[in-house]
């Protein structure tokens, strides 16, 4: 598979009055195209930040990106004469140092965006209609009538119903799961490479978040697109994705294929995680395990492990280095310093 | 005098099965139109007819989607909402009955914990002060008993009893939640009404107050009523489950056979839309798509408020409304084509 999208070592931070918050400390993952990547992790872990890091939405000051490179190697595919080579050859573009108008071209054309609440996503004052086909006036180059018909077409594939009628509502007069179906629209009109949903179903109710995740799903397989899942939910990511990164105070923990992290997890945080959830259809009510203690105050985040004080395993190098991604299996990451070399199974934990 | 025998009540009363017996409980908030004449124009249904018992020392647990009614249900069996009609009998007491003063007294037996964990702590009082205003106001304590009490509370919900001093802000979401349940404690409550206690919190918090809510019930021979809309969760801490939707209930049974044999046709849609962290079984599972969205509350369907959604409906379904009947014990629906799926079974 070709990698579509590279972060390297990203390092984002917030110079606030209290003082520097270190939101994100060298996050690195690949994105391959085709497949669904999970982003999961607790409130603060940095999975949203990472994201806005990439496309330029943190408001700067008082967010800075002070390190790391984010290739996209999108553009490949539009020019044929280069698929047969290998990716050095195309060359990637850095959306980190990208300016103002370049960000712009990407952002909505090249890679959509999906938020969680989008009904403060969406403009209230401007119909669902208008919305849409200014990002394809935008990023297309369409003439108004052609941008109303695609427009229209795009609200009928997301499953809305009515949209020759539904073109001129406004984002009050829709329910919460057509809104969303509205910023999904919105978010692959013009075609993108990616699309990066940011706990897109977390405001829905359990039915309506299914329908999402199916159609997401679906879309993804018809448009041939790439898709990063932000979700504090590690059931919704079971269902849908291809590898899932686990993120915990500002870095990843743990990048896995989907099956290997939930039944080979190597970090004792995603086990921990794992063990936190109740089971459904479990005979008896089992103790939870639950993990001790809070996230690290990122304001003044250790110079060593960060999951260190709440972890079960811990050992005195723990307290000294701050420990790298170690590849365990073949395309498994874990960035802890216990010894994954023997294949003893980890003992149960206190 | 009529205190007195509110009292008189509570003493006299036997041991029975139920804590709690909730009868055709029912909720309107009627709304109107027009600026001058104001007129009532209908209601919106938010508890329709809802009617259970909750057994002393279990744990009942109310699932459904949002605007289903289920916080409203809370509400109204605490009578922080007036019912509109309907009978709450906690105790062999009926609080729909008593006067204002006489519910007061009742108070202290049941108490509720809020979703928002900040918002339901004053942010101006410490911590201290919070967990004993309620024994400030039905209770005639000593300071120093007051204060070795709450010291008591804070170490019972695995705070430190020196924090006594500090103030909500100074505390992360699982602690400001670990205060409230302490606020709620501090009266020696029977009842606890658990609205959606940990759906703000994160996922290795929850763990901790689940935790914390089993081992509490356990110790103090607690009776919840556990408001959520996490179906993983309420599976795991309920002994029963009740499923509402549009203001009524629409399954109640024992919490294995709702995981393992859900009737209703709208259970089974939220059963096969809950996300399990297995991802072998989640690619083997089936989902029941609902098409549309929830009616609203101010104008039900006619006849089945599910008829609209439900996959199975037939035109019964939306000419009468199905009555509430038990299947087997301890296993109500309410559904017309249930019994004829029975025989599938």
């Amino acid at each position: 598979m070709r990698k579509i999208l590279e972060v390297k070592d990203l390092v984002t931070r917030f110079y606030t009055f209290d003082g520097v918050v270190h939101a994100l400390s060298g996050v690195s993952f690949d994105l391959y195209k085709g497949e669904t990547l999970g982003i999961v992790g607790e409130s603060g872990s940095g999975k949203s930040v990472t994201m806005m890091s990439l496309l330029h939405l943190l408001p700067s000051p008082p967010a800075k990106i002070e390190n790391g490179q984010a290739l996209y190697y999108g553009d490949a595919d539009d020019k044929p004469d280069t698929n047969n080579k290998p990716d050095a050859d195309n060359k990637p573009i850095d959306l980190l140092k990208l300016n103002k108008s370049g960000i712009r071209k990407i952002r909505g054309g090249k890679i959509g965006f999906i938020f969680q609440d989008a009904l403060s996503a969406l403009n209230p004052v401007m119909t669902i209609g208008r919305q849409i086909g200014e990002t394809l006036i935008e990023h297309l180059g369409m003439s108004v009538q052609q941008a109303k018909t695609r427009t229209i077409e795009m609200l009928e594939y997301v499953g809305i119903p009515e949209p020759q009628r539904r073109f001129s509502s406004y984002p009050h007069q829709f329910s919460g799961g057509m809104r969303q179906r509205t910023m999904i629209a919105l978010a692959i009109a013009c075609n993108p490479k990616i699309i990066i949903a940011d706990e897109p179903t977390t405001a829905l109710d359990v039915t309506v978040q299914a329908q999402i995740i199916e159609l997401v799903q679906r879309l993804k397989k018809e448009m041939n697109m790439s898709v990063i899942w932000i979700t504090h939910d590690l059931g919704v990511v079971a269902g849908m994705a291809d590898r899932v990164v686990v993120m915990y105070a500002g870095a990843p923990v743990e990048i896995a294929p989907v099956d290997e992290l939930y039944y080979n997890p190597g970090h004792p945080y995603t086990i921990k995680l794992l063990g936190a959830l109740p089971k459904i259809g479990e005979k008896e009510s089992l103790r939870l395990e639950s993990i001790d203690g809070t996230p690290p105050d990122l304001l003044s985040p250790p110079a060593h492990c960060q999951f260190a004080w709440r972890c079960s395993h811990v050992q005195e190098k723990c307290w000294k280095i701050v420990p790298e991604q170690k590849e365990i299996s073949s395309g498994h990451y874990a960035a802890c310093l216990f010894d994954f070399a023997d294949k003893t199974p980890i003992p149960p934990l206190m | 005098m009529k205190t007195e025998t509110a009292t008189n009540q509570i003493i006299g009363k036997t041991e029975s099965k139920n804590l709690v017996t909730v009868k055709n409980l029912k909720k309107y908030f009627p709304f109107s139109k027009g600026f001058f004449l104001n007129r009532k124009r209908g209601a919106v249904k938010a508890v329709d007819d809802v009617s259970f018992n909750i057994r002393r020392g279990e744990t009942l647990g109310v699932v459904g989607e949002s605007g289903c009614g289920k916080s409203t249900t809370g509400r109204a069996i605490l009578h922080l909402e007036r019912p509109t009609s309907g009978k709450v009998i906690i105790d062999g007491v009926d609080l729909t009955q008593l006067n204002p003063e006489e519910l007061r007294q009742m108070r202290p037996q049941i108490q509720m914990i809020f979703q928002d964990s900040y918002a339901s702590l004053n942010p101006r009082h410490s911590i201290g002060h919070i967990i004993a205003e309620p024994m400030m106001i039905h209770k005639n304590m000593q300071q120093d008993a007051m204060r070795s009490r709450v010291m008591e509370l804070l170490e019972l919900v695995g705070l430190n009893p020196n924090h006594y001093n500090r103030f909500p802000h100074e505390f992360s979401g699982g602690q400001r939640q670990r205060i409230n349940i302490a606020r709620a404690l501090s009266l020696n409550p029977k009842f606890v009404v658990c609205d959606e206690p940990i759906s703000a919190l994160d996922v290795s918090i929850q763990a901790q107050v689940i935790n914390l809510f089993q081992d509490l019930q356990k110790e103090l021979n607690l009776t919840y009523l556990f408001i959520a809309h996490d179906l993983s969760m309420v599976q795991h801490i309920s002994n029963r489950v009740a499923v509402m939707y549009l203001g009524k209930v629409m399954e109640l049974t024992t919490r294995d056979n709702l995981f393992n044999t859900p009737l209703h046709p709208y259970t089974q849609a939220l059963m096969s839309a809950i996300p399990i962290p297995d991802p072998v079984k989640e690619r083997q599972r089936t989902r029941i798509f609902l098409n549309e969205d929830v009616p609203s509350p101010a104008n039900p369907p006619q006849g089945c408020v599910f008829s609209t959604r439900c996959p199975i409906a037939e035109p019964i379904c939306s000419q009468r409304a199905p009555e509430y009947k038990a299947i087997e014990p301890d296993h109500f629906v309410v559904c017309h084509k249930v019994d004829k799926k029975r025989g599938e079974i």
